[in-house]
């Protein structure tokens, strides 16, 4: 195994064992997003009566929205590590290695990815013991669990970014309702086109997330559904290079070493 | 091709925005091997000083060659060849020690074979073997210290930085320290450029001290030498009476300079004694609570070349 290798193992390896020391880091996303998806299922029952409803499960329908809210928490959680990583001082001593920035990002990275995708696992997990029938079969799950390696990237990009720009936990935190903001402002809870309301209509449709959730959406109570998945894939394709691009950018501004 | 161990700096600046000169032009040499003690008060620019020489710091002007290799144009040589324990020892309080030599073991690149081996050793090596598998989060200071110490060394670095690694530690702990560092300096040769703002650790432990202030080196050489340019010892009085201050301080004129630190102190003229102080203030009758004859020490170095103590020094920085 070469060098560079190595060193991305053992930097995602901290960032997975930091987790998952951290009971306070691993569970909330993993229980909230399910809280919410429980608490929004039997409530918003009746809903699937509505003509067009896409299927007769709520909980079927809800169950896309914990993949993208659980892909913001552990956003923010790996955003502020690195962040107190630069405030500790921590960053300093990993500059002081051969570890290159671009094996310190795909490092970080990596580690956010396997924890999505260990989230990913559980919404799964979750969602055939409350009896939802995935529409797209086991090979569906395998693009579902693609799909959220591949949002988490996005994700945890973003979050390494706004980590190496602002250098401080709480500036990371702060953009975490800002994110959420993003979520509700989407088609979580309600088929685009039957929401009545023009001007939140119109904002869920220019809402990239709205996309995502869809193309996970499409996975449990669709089928293969191409124009969902190429949407999904292509739009979390497109946030994941420009936060990659970014955070790559603002490491070579952080680490400032010669 | 000879090793090259040593630390070459000449005319290193380095300026902040909108701040003053952290260091204004140092020139120093640190010889293979040797124990160089960086001496200064807080914001004084030596930990400045070390972030430029261990890379992390471009320089404003000025160059700097660390283990033969310029800081600036060789970067990623500099860094093979060093290890730095910086001010703050940066650890992860959720790792464990012997998480963080292996993660370091793996980012320094050493073969698969030698990681193992190099984590138990250096674990021994410091004292934390049993300590090993606790989280850093409930070690003391001392503890954190050691394995600070025994990350900056686990790819045998030629060059070592110590940024004021004792600063914080009980007697006990200092004193463990000193003796490791000591030991690699003498044992395996490495080159050690250790800042600190205590005295007696530079006078105990380093070969040769640079006393820096304001940015400049103000002093250099030997404990010892700079000991002994400043060449005569004080005399430090206590009156027993306060309103024999005044007597005390124009009878201690007679046999030399006052110190100028607020104390009864006079540094002694040449060829006086403590008996002939003694003598003269038993003569015009004062009491004393205590007189004690002190030879000089670094900070009176410090306080010969910038007109303040070296403690003095500190609190006027945080003011």
């Amino acid at each position: 195994m070469s060098v560079a290798a190595v060193q991305v193992g053992a930097v995602a390896g901290r960032s997975i064992k930091r987790t998952l020391r951290q009971p306070a880091m691993s569970v909330p996303p993993l229980v909230f997003p399910v809280a919410l998806m429980l608490v929004n299922s039997a409530g918003l029952e009746p809903s699937t009566l509505l003509p067009g409803f896409p299927t007769t499960s709520f909980l079927a329908f809800a169950l896309a929205v914990p993949f993208i809210q659980g892909a913001l928490f552990a956003t923010m959680n790996a955003g502020t590590e690195l962040a107190r990583d630069i405030q500790t001082g921590f960053l300093n001593r990993l500059s002081l290695t051969s570890l290159r920035g671009s094996a310190l990002l795909a490092g970080h990275l990596a580690g956010v990815v396997v924890l999505g995708i260990a989230q990913a696992v559980f919404y799964i997990a979750v969602g055939l013991i409350l009896g939802v029938n995935f529409a797209s079969g086991p090979a569906g799950i395998v693009v579902l669990l693609i799909f959220s390696a591949l949002v988490a990237l996005g994700f945890g990009a973003l979050g390494a970014f706004l980590a190496l720009r602002t250098g401080t936990g709480e500036a990371v935190q702060s953009m975490f309702p800002l994110l959420f903001v993003f979520l509700f402002i989407s088609s979580m809870n309600t088929p685009r086109d039957l929401i009545a309301v023009d001007w939140f209509r119109f904002l869920a449709s220019i809402n990239p997330v709205s996309y995502l959730i869809e193309c996970v959406r499409s996975l449990i109570i669709t089928g293969w559904d191409a124009r969902a998945l190429a949407l999904g894939f292509g739009i979390a394709m497109i946030i994941a290079v420009v936060s990659l691009v970014l955070s790559a950018w603002a490491l070579t501004r952080r680490m400032t070493r010669t | 091709m000879a090793v090259d161990n040593s630390i070459v700096v000449e005319g290193l600046v380095r300026e902040f925005r909108k701040g003053p000169r952290a260091v204004d032009g140092i020139d120093l040499r640190v010889e293979p091997g040797e124990i160089y003690g960086f001496l200064g008060p807080n914001g004084a620019g030596k930990s400045t000083t070390v972030l430029m020489l261990t890379t992390l710091l471009p320089p404003t002007a000025g160059t700097a060659r660390v283990a033969g290799f310029d800081v600036v144009k060789e970067g990623p040589k500099v860094r093979g060849s060093i290890g730095a324990a910086l001010q703050e020892a940066a650890l992860d309080q959720l790792l464990t020690g012997r998480d963080h030599l292996r993660l370091q073991t793996m980012l320094q690149g050493l073969p698969r074979e030698e990681r193992r081996s190099r984590t138990v050793e250096l674990l021994e090596r410091v004292g934390l073997t049993e300590a090993a598998d606790r989280k850093v989060g409930g070690y003391s200071g001392g503890m954190k210290r050691r394995l600070d110490l025994a990350l900056a060394l686990v790819h045998r670095p030629r060059v070592l930085f110590l940024d004021e690694p004792t600063t914080g530690l009980d007697p006990q702990s200092r004193t463990a320290l000193w003796e490791e560092v000591a030991r690699l300096a003498r044992e395996d040769g490495v080159t050690v450029f250790l800042t600190t703002q205590y005295l007696e650790e530079a006078d105990v432990l380093a070969d040769r001290v640079g006393i820096i202030d304001h940015g400049r080196i103000v002093a250099e050489g030997t404990p010892t030498d700079l000991k002994a340019e400043i060449g005569r010892p004080s005399v430090h009085a206590i009156a027993a009476r306060s309103q024999d201050e005044g007597r005390i301080v124009e009878l201690l004129r007679r046999y030399g300079e006052p110190l100028g630190n607020g104390e009864l102190a006079v540094r002694l003229e040449t060829g006086v004694g403590l008996a002939d102080v003694v003598r003269g203030l038993d003569q015009e009758g004062i009491a004393l609570d205590d007189v004690e004859l002190r030879a000089p020490t670094l900070d009176d170095v410090f306080l010969a070349k910038t007109g303040r103590t070296l403690e003095g020094a500190e609190e006027s920085e945080e003011a």
